[in-house]
């Protein structure tokens, strides 16, 4: 598992560092972390068993909803974790979700 | 002599400045590791090593989740190494910046290169060049809260029955969340998200359940450079 987390990290940037990459594919680069972020959590968010589910059970959804504004308002790692995961607590302790 | 050290000191304790909102998002979700990799039968020193020399949260998770499900060690390597295939594309985006680093800098940076380690330098990548120090101080200091929020959880695994009732299951997303929306400067950046979250989910509907973020990561990417310069026309 160390070797096959090690590599994809090591060998870009041992390899691509320093050189000139063309304009467009640095431009592509840039896109890939709002992508990937996005290609993690979509799934987490808007499925429940392999298909969407958007109801008051899952807690995920909601918790994101607030959790959005929040990191944006506030651009704090720290409350938006705090204020999702009280948040999926809170839905949890009055019987909503899983 | 002394000026430069003082100057070294100087960086290394911004580097872990700048750390701060990673820990305070590290120590709680690798607290769930912990308690989780404890009730998924991963023994304690398993537990503590795979965060010293994996170190990579969404891997771990899984990983967890496949062994108490009992998954083979084949399986398990396969999917962390697709899991972590996005890290290839993350090491790739910063490398532009990374030039005159030596070589062993590199191996140590790339070591310590997670989700979260990454959205922070990027978001100062022009700066990279110039602040080495900073930048692995930073890293050293994730990693670091990273393996005490380990040590916490493994500690508390024996006493906490249920994780569910505390949302820590959520740590993870809830971090993703804030990533996610520290990445979103601009509309092209909004527009590569909605289509990269919207592939990723259809992919996994549709049945793959480890390519999904890999595949939707270079679809949403090269759409998203399509918008930007169709916009810019």
């Amino acid at each position: 598992m160390a070797v096959v987390t090690y590599l994809p990290r090591l060998l870009p940037t041992l390899f691509l560092s320093g050189r000139n990459l063309q304009p467009i594919i640095v431009a592509w680069l840039r896109l890939v972390p709002p992508a990937v972020l996005a290609a993690m959590l979509a799934p987490s968010l808007l499925l429940r068993e392999d298909s969407i589910e958007l109801g008051i059970d899952n807690l995920f959804f909601w918790a994101a909803l607030v959790a959005f504004p929040v990191a944006w308002k506030s651009k704090s790692l720290f409350a938006t974790v705090v204020v999702g995961m009280g948040l999926v607590a809170l839905g949890r302790y009055f019987g909503l979700g899983m | 002599m002394e000026n430069s050290q003082k100057q070294a000191l100087a960086a290394i304790a911004i580097g872990m400045k700048r750390a701060l909102p990673i820990v305070l998002g590290y120590v709680p979700i690798g607290f769930a590791y912990g308690v989780l990799a404890g009730k998924g039968g991963l023994s304690q020193t398993n537990t503590l090593l795979m965060s010293l020399i994996v170190f990579a949260g969404s891997a771990q998770f899984i990983a967890v989740g496949l062994f108490a499900a009992g998954t083979g060690p084949a399986a398990v390597i396969l999917t962390t190494f697709v899991v972590n295939l996005r890290h290839m594309l993350m090491a790739a985006s910063l490398s532009p910046y990374l030039a005159g680093w030596k070589k062993r800098h590199l191996a140590f940076f790339s070591f310590e290169l997670t989700d979260e380690t990454f959205a922070l330098h990027s978001t100062a990548a022009s700066r990279l060049g110039d602040c080495r120090l900073e930048a692995l101080s930073l890293n050293v200091t994730a990693q670091a809260s990273w393996v005490l929020g380990t040590i916490l959880g493994i500690v508390a695994s024996g006493l906490i029955s249920d994780i569910k009732p505390m949302g820590l299951d959520y740590a993870l997303a809830a971090m993703f969340i804030a990533l996610l929306v520290g990445q979103c400067e601009n509309r092209v950046r909004v527009v590569t998200a909605i289509i990269s979250g919207g592939i990723a989910t259809l992919l996994y509907l549709a049945g793959w359940h480890q390519f999904h973020i890999i595949a939707a990561t270079v679809a949403g990417a090269t759409l998203g450079l399509g918008v930007e310069h169709w916009t810019k026309r």
